[in-house]
């Protein structure tokens, strides 16, 4: 029998079957209802948007890779689950240079600067938006309205957020996400059902969402504000299911997700109630991102006899 | 039990393939030649007893055990040594090797004789002498771990048929077919250790077991069946005790610290046979499967006997073999030769397809902790491997590296195939070696 050529190595023999580019597959198809909802919300134009800024994400990852002769990560598709999301975080009336510019903050300089996949400090897609809602503060709140309330309105106006004290939007309207708004953060039931399909999948644990959600719903009522209302309207929801559960910028606990989902809570409804900034989300998470090797630390597992010390 | 709050301690979902759980365990026939290194358990080497030209006979002493955490080391065949030689064996080093040439006659030394025991010093005595190891793979020394200063502290015996690995389906059987002699052997060591409860673990994955030992223990308020989810490391030694008892090994500190004897099941059922034979750790049962194998089966091998040998009475192999291991697929060992021998602890002989045995290329940390919830232990593994790039020693420390049993449940949930384990075992040794120099 032939034993020359059998592999030597040391245990574990056999590995699931799980890989980095199957998980960020999975975050893709999790936002599809999202990108849908939006194509139907906004027209053909989201769907350009969402396919430049991925795209323009892609090749910024390949050139910058190129270019300082590192090896071509864009197999994994994180790229273009950045593209997605930041794109997600613009009006459908943004203009395509910005979301390459926003395209190339987010992979250039908060990723692969910091040294590519899993070594940035903060999520690159909130970057991108702040960075973009900075530069571009007129083009990132020119809301579109939805297609069949009378065509694409780029009127500059308020976002549900700052309306609903005045005119308030039906709950079923904030919840199908038919107002204005950036692209994917409209739509509660499309997130939500990505939200579902992620935690099926165990790409996530629901423990970062929830924690947030219901720190904002609990704080909300404190204020006197509407909970669901506040639950529904912004990027709330877009953030909680899908940028603060970044697996990079993230805590690895049960206790320190509990933690962030907390700390984001917080700082979102100070952020909305007594400050002057509609960025509540992404302030908040980029915030907490920092934070997140404090709380690694302070949150770290005990291990099984590591209480008593002998 | 457990607590959320304290660590996930999620283990792996490993696939059980425990394809050959239901087939009845096949004799193998007396091999032409034995090779019996002298390292077959945790602890110091045998001592070779033995010169070229030796006749020996079915239980002669080939190797005494050197020092207290040691075992002894018998002949399974008669016949005549051929050469006492200096091989390697898997974790690197050179041992002394005792090749034995059968004569067929399987003639039984006449020194075998059941052992006398009359009290707790005469059986730890007689299990010495039978050169019993933990057969679940460790191997370590049995009398050893019996041995201790306070028995009154002992409650409670855990008999470990959890075998959570896949594939293999060794103590399966062991409880399929020698009920009676586990039985037995609980009995012999609640008498002589006097200990109050037995607790006989099972995962969920072995209906025939169970029912076969609940069918047994019925009656008995002092023994217990316990039914464990079928969850790798399952079967571990702290993690058994946790799951059985709710009580926490402290770090540093064995199961007698917290009032517990864990034995594998099949050592138990050694017990029982050496206690009436008298006829010493000279065969066990293993099971034979993988891909590669034409047919897997459990069959009872004489210590010594080639891999090769074992194989080829399996049918040998099919295409295109890409690694063989001895043991569990999580925690066994490559095999470089198949011209070496089973050992004592030896409860697997797998073969894989090169397709399922070939390393995936290794990517970047994404930080998703599932090493971190996989860790049985609690460990904190991205963490650790922070510490040990840094050289980190009082961090190392402080994450307990040291607990670490090397189970391979990080390695095996990591997206990005990292060897997450293999970190591990270098910060392990690099914290050893810290604690050795301060």
């Amino acid at each position: 029998m032939e034993t020359k050529s059998t592999l030597v190595k040391a245990s574990p023999h056999i590995r699931d079957n799980s890989s980095t580019q199957k998980t960020m597959l999975d975050v893709l198809i999790a936002l599809v209802p999202a990108i849908i909802a939006s194509s139907i919300i906004f027209g053909a134009r989201a769907l350009l948007l969402i396919g430049v800024t991925a795209a323009a994400c892609v090749a910024f990852e390949y050139l910058y890779c190129y270019l300082m002769k590192k090896p071509i990560p864009i197999g994994d598709l994180s790229a273009v689950v950045t593209g997605v999301l930041l794109a997600f975080n613009m009006p459908s009336t943004m203009p395509l240079w910005m979301a390459i510019i926003g395209a190339f903050v987010s992979i250039v300089i908060v990723k692969q600067m910091f040294g590519g996949l899993g070594h940035n400090f903060a999520n690159p897609a909130i970057v991108g938006r702040i960075v973009l809602s900075l530069s571009f503060g007129a083009r990132m709140t020119a809301y579109a309205y939805p297609k069949f309330e009378g065509g694409v309105d780029a009127l500059a106006s308020a976002t549900p957020l700052v309306a609903t004290q005045h005119a308030d939007l039906p709950l079923l309207q904030l919840f199908l996400g038919v107002h204005g708004g950036v692209l994917g953060e409209t739509c509660a039931l499309a997130l939500i059902l990505g939200g579902i399909w992620l935690v099926v999948r165990k790409v996530i644990s629901p423990t970062i969402p929830l924690t947030y959600l219901a720190t904002v719903a609990v704080i909300s009522l404190l204020a006197g504000q509407e909970p669901l209302v506040q639950l529904l309207s912004g990027g709330l929801m877009l953030g909680a299911i899908f940028m603060a559960t970044d697996y990079v910028t993230s805590p690895y606990t049960f206790k320190g997700k509990l933690v962030f989902g907390l700390g984001l809570g917080i700082i979102t409804c100070a952020i909305r109630f007594w400050a002057t900034s509609a960025e509540g989300v992404s302030y908040a998470i980029l915030l907490m991102n920092l934070f997140v090797p404090y709380i690694n630390d302070l949150t770290r597992q005990k291990p099984l006899g590591g209480a008593k010390k002998k | 039990m457990k607590n959320v709050f304290k660590r996930a301690a999620k283990g792996a979902h490993v696939p059980h393939s425990k394809n050959t759980q239901n087939v009845a365990t096949v004799e193998m026939p007396v091999p032409a030649k034995i090779l019996l290194p002298m390292q077959q358990h945790i602890g110091a080497a045998a001592v070779p007893m033995v010169n070229k030209g030796d006749q020996v006979c079915v239980g002669t002493l080939i190797g005494r055990a050197e020092g207290y955490v040691s075992a002894n080391i018998h002949s399974g065949v008669s016949g005549t040594v051929t050469d006492v030689r200096e091989i390697q064996i898997s974790t690197g080093a050179l041992v002394k090797a005792v090749e034995i040439t059968s004569d067929g006659k399987q003639t039984v030394d006449p020194s075998i004789a059941p052992p006398q025991v009359t009290d707790y010093e005469s059986f730890t005595t007689a299990i010495r002498a039978s050169g019993l190891i933990g057969l679940g793979g460790a191997g370590f020394p049995t009398a050893v771990k019996l041995t201790m200063k306070d028995l009154s502290a002992i409650d409670t015996l855990i008999v470990n048929g959890a075998e959570c690995e896949p594939y293999i389906t060794a103590d399966n059987r062991e409880f399929i077919e020698a009920p009676q002699e586990i039985m037995s052997g609980i009995a012999a060591i609640r008498k002589w250790l006097g200990i109050k409860h037995v607790i006989i673990a099972i995962e969920r994955n072995k209906p025939e077991a169970m029912d076969v030992m609940f069918g047994l223990v019925k009656g008995d308020d002092a023994i217990t069946v316990k039914p464990l989810n079928s969850i790798y490391p399952q079967g571990a030694e702290k993690i058994l005790i946790e799951s059985c008892t709710g009580r926490e090994v402290p770090r540093g500190g064995l199961p007698s610290d917290v009032g517990c004897i864990v034995m594998n099941v099949s050592s138990v059922a050694f017990v029982a046979s050496y206690l009436r034979t008298g006829m010493p750790l000279v065969s066990r049962r293993l099971t034979v499967d993988g891909s590669a194998v034409v047919k897997p089966q459990n069959v009872r091998v004489i210590v010594g006997t080639s891999i090769a040998e074992v194989l080829d009475f399996c049918g040998g192999t099919k295409g295109d073999i890409g690694e063989i291991i001895t043991g569990g697929p999580m925690m066994g060992v490559s095999v470089q030769d198949t011209n070496f021998p089973i050992l004592k602890q030896n409860n697997a002989v797998l073969a894989f397809d090169r397709a399922e045995a070939v390393q995936l290329p290794v990517g970047e940390c994404i930080h998703c902790g599932r090493c971190i919830e996989a860790c049985p232990m609690g460990l904190s593994p991205v963490i650790i491997a922070k510490a040990y790039k840094a050289g980190n020693l009082a961090e190392l420390d402080k994450l307990m590296v040291d607990l670490c049993m090397e189970c391979g449940c990080c390695s095996y949930v990591c997206p990005a195939k990292r060897p997450v384990t293999e970190t591990m075992r270098l910060a392990k040794i690099m914290a050893k070696k810290g604690a050795k120099k301060k």
